[in-house]
């Protein structure tokens, strides 16, 4: 009696939907109280490094001043490309925490996917909405930097240096996507909020702050100097740095290190002769430097696409049940 | 072209094991108010996902409104709406707001949103808080904005778990009114419930859940003649020197039960009306007769004959 169907995969768009997602994501962002918190808080971090980078650099000569408004620090603080070393994987945690488990105590997931719409779209929606209001916030805080810049140094970046800062930019945002899509996967295992939250944090702070000695910990145990010679050594320092490389913070460092320090010639081990020929302290062109940080930018992307796809594995595979 | 709305085949849902719907034949017709009645745990809400194709059946066949529900889920539920047992809204957005998403989720487009929102909040006369939030909203508006929810779509069929689950006895009723009116203008609903005067007021057919399996299935005085087989029941109030009328009743003939419901009120079942054989009785009986009278059936006698019968069925077995 029923019609056999033909087609055995399902039918329809995955896509549909997503724009509703995504816009109604965005709007309930800029919107709430936890976002403007976030803005308090990434507002004063631009001002605060940006007026002390100002009162440092105003003794310098350097030729590239627009971009020491980044990079220079002055104790006890770090430089604002420091601090966002650990504020934008906050704040991408504290918006994607409960993204996809806010529904389900809400109860409102049974009422959202018993529209014409795939999972996939909810899902996708809700990264690409939160994203979306990230970019948006920290291109604010950019242009809000290069204000102060505009206003404090009087004078304009050069092309090279808005090039330099726009990289920088996107690979913040970058960042911050990679702290998100984690955000959301364990928004989608954990039911209760809380422990997301937890959970994103404490792979935050052992990034943050227990990597790095574990690393070297590690190095010690498999890579074990004997000799003392030169070899090991080496062999030693490029192991440490490898482990250390799977740290999406030390990925970030790094690649900002090269980006917006356009001497920098290489994020790796020099040796002595390698070193032969070069002109020491002559800058990179920007294409250069866009060249040695694009393995940092790609590895960043697909871990994304890795944590994306596992959160999207448990997200199809949870019951809805009101 | 097609007046079946929806349709199964030995619809069966298992987790890990347990079977929660065991090869269920339903038949729903287009425009009617159908009832799945039955304990919690039943098997009624893994039903209605299936229905939607929100859970994927471990085997059988289903159609919904032409469509497979598991490989044209959008299909299925662009035209029919899902009331959950607990819906749930974003609080800090208006009714309107909440209401302009699900537009959005439909497809809906540009001044047709605003259009469909103020006739959808009309029909559940909510058009006066369309722009308060829903935080401040009491159970029976969220209840009667959960029914504008899934009119935006313009439904063919809804389905709703529990509907009248948590609301005041005047809630209640104003949703069973609603819920009437839907009927009447050509939705077809299927609801769950366990609440049986209450469906028993709106349903034009039930079907009776029993540990995922639909046991009986038709209208209310169908059902009644399937258990009772077409017996008269007679209520009786009364008391006297002699405490217990109930062998005394229990004589009569014609009499098949007699039960004691509480202090001088029996039920009889009886094979015709007796009523007058009963009065004599308990009168020459020296007692006092206080009421008498004829039941009509509803789902309640129904239901707790049906689950007597099966309690006992399996106590007889083990």
């Amino acid at each position: 009696m029923i019609k056999e169907t033909f087609h055995k995969k399902r039918q329809g768009s995955p896509w549909k939907g997503l724009w509703a997602v995504i816009g109604k994501e965005m709007s309930d962002h800029l919107t709430s109280a936890r976002m403007q918190i976030l803005e308090i808080l990434i507002v004063l971090t631009a001002v605060g490094t940006g007026y002390t980078a100002l009162q440092q650099i105003s003794s310098s000569n350097d030729q590239f001043l627009f971009l020491q408004l980044f990079t220079t620090a002055r104790e006890p603080l770090p430089s604002f490309a420091g601090f966002m070393g650990f504020l934008v994987p906050l704040v991408a945690i504290a918006l994607a925490f409960d993204s996809v488990n806010g529904e389900f105590n809400r109860r409102t997931i049974s009422r959202v996917l018993s529209q014409p719409i795939y999972r996939d779209a909810l899902l996708f929606g809700k990264f690409l909405g939160t994203f979306f209001t990230l970019a948006l916030v920290l291109a604010a805080i950019w242009l809000l930097i290069f204000g102060i810049g505009l206003i404090g140094l009087g004078v304009p970046p050069s092309g090279q240096e808005t090039a330099r800062i726009l990289i920088f930019l996107a690979l913040t945002i970058v960042y911050g996507g990679f702290w998100l899509s984690l955000g959301l996967l364990f928004s989608t295992i954990f039911q209760q909020s809380a422990t997301a939250a937890l959970a994103s944090i404490g792979v935050w702070l052992f990034f943050i702050a227990f990597w790095e000695i574990l690393v070297s910990l590690i190095a010690q145990g498999l890579r074990p100097i004997q000799f003392g010679v030169v070899e090991e050594i080496i062999a030693r320092a490029k192991f440490e740095m490898m482990l250390s490389r799977l740290s999406p913070n030390t990925l970030f460092v790094e690649a900002t290190l090269g980006i917006l320090n356009p001497t920098i010639r290489t994020l790796g081990l020099i040796l002595p002769f390698e070193l032969e020929g070069a002109i020491m302290g002559s800058p990179l062109s920007v294409e250069h430097s866009f060249l040695m940080i694009w393995p940092y930018l790609t590895g960043l992307i697909a871990t994304t696409i890795l944590i994306f796809a596992l959160s999207y594995i448990s997200f199809q595979r949870k019951e809805i049940r009101a | 072209m097609n007046d079946t709305a929806i349709l199964t085949e030995k619809l069966t849902k298992k987790y890990n094991g347990f079977t929660a719907v065991n090869d269920l034949n339903l038949k729903v017709h287009r425009g009617e108010i159908f009832g799945l009645l039955g304990p919690n745990g039943a098997g009624k809400t893994t039903t209605i996902l299936m229905l939607l194709g929100l859970t994927e059946p471990t085997s059988g066949k289903v159609n919904v409104l032409g469509h497979d529900p598991t490989r044209q889920p959008l299909r299925v539920k662009s035209k029919a709406g899902y009331i959950p047992e607990q819906v749930g809204f974003y609080e800090d957005l208006t009714a309107r707001q909440n209401l302009a998403y699900i537009a959005k989720l439909n497809g809906i487009k540009g001044d047709q949103i605003q259009e469909r929102i103020d006739d959808a909040l009309e029909t559940v006369n909510l058009s006066a808080v369309a722009n308060k939030f829903v935080r401040t909203f009491s159970r029976g508006m969220r209840q009667r904005l959960s029914v504008a929810d899934v009119l935006i779509k313009k439904p063919e069929l809804i389905f709703m778990d529990e509907p009248t689950q948590g609301l005041d006895p005047e809630s209640a009723r104003d949703f069973l009114k609603l819920i009437r009116q839907l009927g009447d203008a050509g939705i077809t609903i299927l609801l769950s419930s366990h609440l049986l005067d209450q469906v028993q007021r709106v349903c034009d057919r039930v079907g009776l859940f029993h540990q995922g399996k639909m046991v009986l299935e038709g209208s209310v005085s169908e059902l009644a003649s399937k258990i009772f087989g077409g017996a008269f029941h007679i209520h009786l109030n009364a008391n006297g020197s002699n405490q217990n009328y109930r062998e005394l009743l229990k004589n009569l003939p014609g009499v098949i039960d007699v039960n004691f419901v509480s202090p001088d009120t029996y039920s009889l079942v009886a094979t015709h009306d007796l009523r007058s054989e009963a009065a004599r009785a308990i009168v020459n009986a020296g007692g006092s007769l206080y009421s008498l009278g004829l039941d009509s059936f509803n789902l309640d006698d129904i239901y707790n004959a049906y689950f007597k019968e099966v309690n006992d069925d399996q106590r007889n077995v083990s």
